[in-house]
């Protein structure tokens, strides 16, 4: 959609948020617009600044994971996994730190860190469809998530903010039945999948309000730093899982879909449809992953005192977290919401020196003062539901 | 450059650290590999070099980073000396290039002094550095020159000093709340 901004009119300026219902916590565009056409647009945001970098430098390094528990809480494992990726790449610059994790944990971590995306995914594509005005598939969506929470309480006890990953491991091992559970739960996505579809995805009014609506070229998502689903979305081929995988990713066998103007006639590169069905595409290829993984597990080692790398820190791992090696490393893991990385600064010390945390949904926030003029105001909330904005993840 | 399919292994050709450096070096820059304790290695150049060799790095097919992954600011006052690094009295800036073409990876640091930190703005080559620059100018106080909009944006715009900076002193009141409490020290350090 495009529209000319050639005529003189009286510009109001409309503050959308920080409490709209539509911006997924508390964001606040500014945004200037000519009747209903947005011509300025800028993102003010720091609502939910909780300063979690300033925090990581006062915390011993095995302290922070439930702080990574906050920074996105809609997929806290992939949080928690994308954290003790990142400590144990420091660790491993050292000999003398490196950790051996344990196999059976690579394969949970994994599973829950799948099982994760699938279920954020879930909030993303219902949220984006309630966001335009359809409230049913949202609670499709919602009904699935539960399932999946409900594994991780039995497992770790929590349903939002598990703090279940530990560097060196895992906390504890599966709940007894969990695999049996998880491929129950697979199936039975698998067919909701077909119904939200039905329901939703195929529907020629979702369609037709989403297709074409805020094209992002290839060009624009890489500069304005698009991650993940945004930047597949794009038809941008990359997925940190297969082109730089970490951990044990590349045992899997994965398909990475693109972007491809799924809107058919109407449908352009790279527009809100494409984000959203890039999204869907993705948690079929989650359920792939998971099914490989539960093939693939070593068994439990049912012993007490050091099934999966223990309860909390292992002894090696404590030993190595006391006087981890100087220096620096940048760890890039692949998020639901696109890239999260951490850059840890280390000064030997029992904590770190400088934690940054890179998001997916803080630089997909920068495109928006780029992105929004010309645009309806009533496609500006379709674009920010496209995009899987979740602020704490943003403000930290 | 256009942006192309990450999987043509016809274009695809990682370059070593020090190939990168001699496209570097092309653009009249005085850069140099530092290597950190623990090995990583990354490019360290003059604040002045910067736009001139981002841009470089970013349209040269060889190297074709079009991802800026991370920019962030790191305050080196209490880093402690290291072998080929001596303490000082400075910010860096930490750069994380990433090229989806040829999968190949690169640090480039730029340092300045505290007093007057300053460094050219990048957000005409990757357009996230607005977002990335405005950060760090909040939390780290290190000016811009050439960003379009330098403001705070995390922190509220009358805040003051900044907190990632090592010699912060937590403010005793804001906007007539008491943020001390009895028998706490606000000095920066661990919390107790």
């Amino acid at each position: 959609m495009s529209i000319e901004l050639d005529r003189d009119g009286d510009f109001i300026t409309l503050s959308m948020g920080p409490h709209h219902p539509a911006t997924h916590g508390v964001l606040r565009l500014v945004v200037t617009t000519d009747g209903e056409v947005v011509s300025v647009c800028k993102p003010d945001i720091g609502y939910l600044h909780r300063s979690i970098e300033k925090i990581g430098e006062n915390l011993e390094w095995g302290q922070f994971v439930p702080y990574t528990d906050r920074v996105d809480y809609v997929c806290s494992m992939n949080s928690n996994h994308a954290w003790v990726l990142s400590a144990e790449a420091l660790l491993a610059t050292s000999e003398a730190t490196k950790l051996v994790i344990p196999e059976r944990a690579e394969y949970i971590r994994v599973l829950f860190a799948e099982l994760n995306r699938i279920s954020s995914h879930l909030v993303a594509v219902g949220a984006m469809a309630m966001d335009i005005g359809a409230f049913t598939p949202f609670l499709h969506a919602i009904a699935q998530r539960e399932v999946i929470n409900d594994i991780f309480e039995k497992t770790c006890g929590a349903r939002l903010t598990y703090n279940y990953m530990a560097v060196g491991g895992v906390l504890r091992d599966l709940h007894r039945g969990a695999e049996d559970e998880i491929r129950a739960c697979l199936a039975t996505l698998e067919k909701a999948m077909v119904d939200f579809n039905r329901l939703i995805t195929a529907n020629s009014i979702f369609k037709g309000r989403l297709a074409g609506v805020a094209p992002v070229s290839a060009d624009l998502a890489l500069s304005f730093g698009l991650v993940g689903p945004n930047l597949r979305g794009s038809g941008v081929d990359f997925d940190l899982r297969r082109d730089l995988p970490y951990g044990i990713y590349d045992r899997f066998k994965f398909e990475v879909p693109t972007g491809q103007a799924f809107g058919g006639s109407q449908g352009i590169q790279g527009d809100c449809y494409d984000r959203f069905v890039v999204r869907l595409l993705e948690i079929l290829e989650s359920i792939r992953i998971c099914r490989q993984a539960l093939d693939q597990m070593p068994p439990s080692a049912e012993k007490e005192d050091d099934p999966v790398g223990g309860w909390m820190l292992t002894k090696a791992a404590a030993k190595s977290l006391r006087k981890p090696p100087v220096g620096e490393v940048y760890f890039r893991t692949e998020n639901p919401r696109g890239e999260t990385g951490y850059y840890l600064v280390s000064d030997g010390t029992k904590m770190p020196y400088r934690v940054k945390i890179r998001t997916g949904s803080f630089t997909a926030l920068s495109v928006f003062e780029t992105l929004a003029p010309g645009l309806m105001i009533a496609d500006l909330v379709a674009v920010i539901g496209s995009f899987d904005i979740v602020l704490p993840e943003v403000d930290r | 450059m256009s942006a192309v399919s990450a999987r043509n292994p016809r274009q695809k050709k990682a370059l070593s650290l020090e190939q990168i450096l001699e496209i570097v070096q092309a653009q009249d820059s005085q850069a140099t590999i530092t290597t950190a304790a623990n090995g990583e290695r990354s490019l360290q150049i003059r604040p002045s070099e910067l736009p001139a060799v981002a841009r470089a790095l970013k349209e040269d097919d060889r190297t074709a980073f079009e991802q800026l992954c991370c920019l962030t600011g790191v305050d080196l006052l209490k880093f402690p000396a290291q072998a080929d690094q001596p303490a000082t009295d400075a910010l860096q800036c930490v750069y994380d290039l990433h090229s989806v073409v040829h999968t190949h990876s690169l640090r480039l640091k730029v340092t300045t002094p505290r007093q007057a930190a300053e460094i050219p703005s990048v957000e005409a080559v990757w357009g996230v550095a607005t977002f990335f620059e405005r950060e760090i100018f909040d939390l780290l106080g290190v000016a811009f020159p050439g960003h379009h909009d330098l403001r705070r944006l995390l922190l509220p715009p009358d805040w003051v000093g900044h907190p990632l900076r090592k010699d912060y002193v937590y403010p005793e009141t804001y906007g007539g709340v008491e943020l001390k409490r009895e028998g706490q020290t606000f000095e920066s350090g661990p919390y107790t």
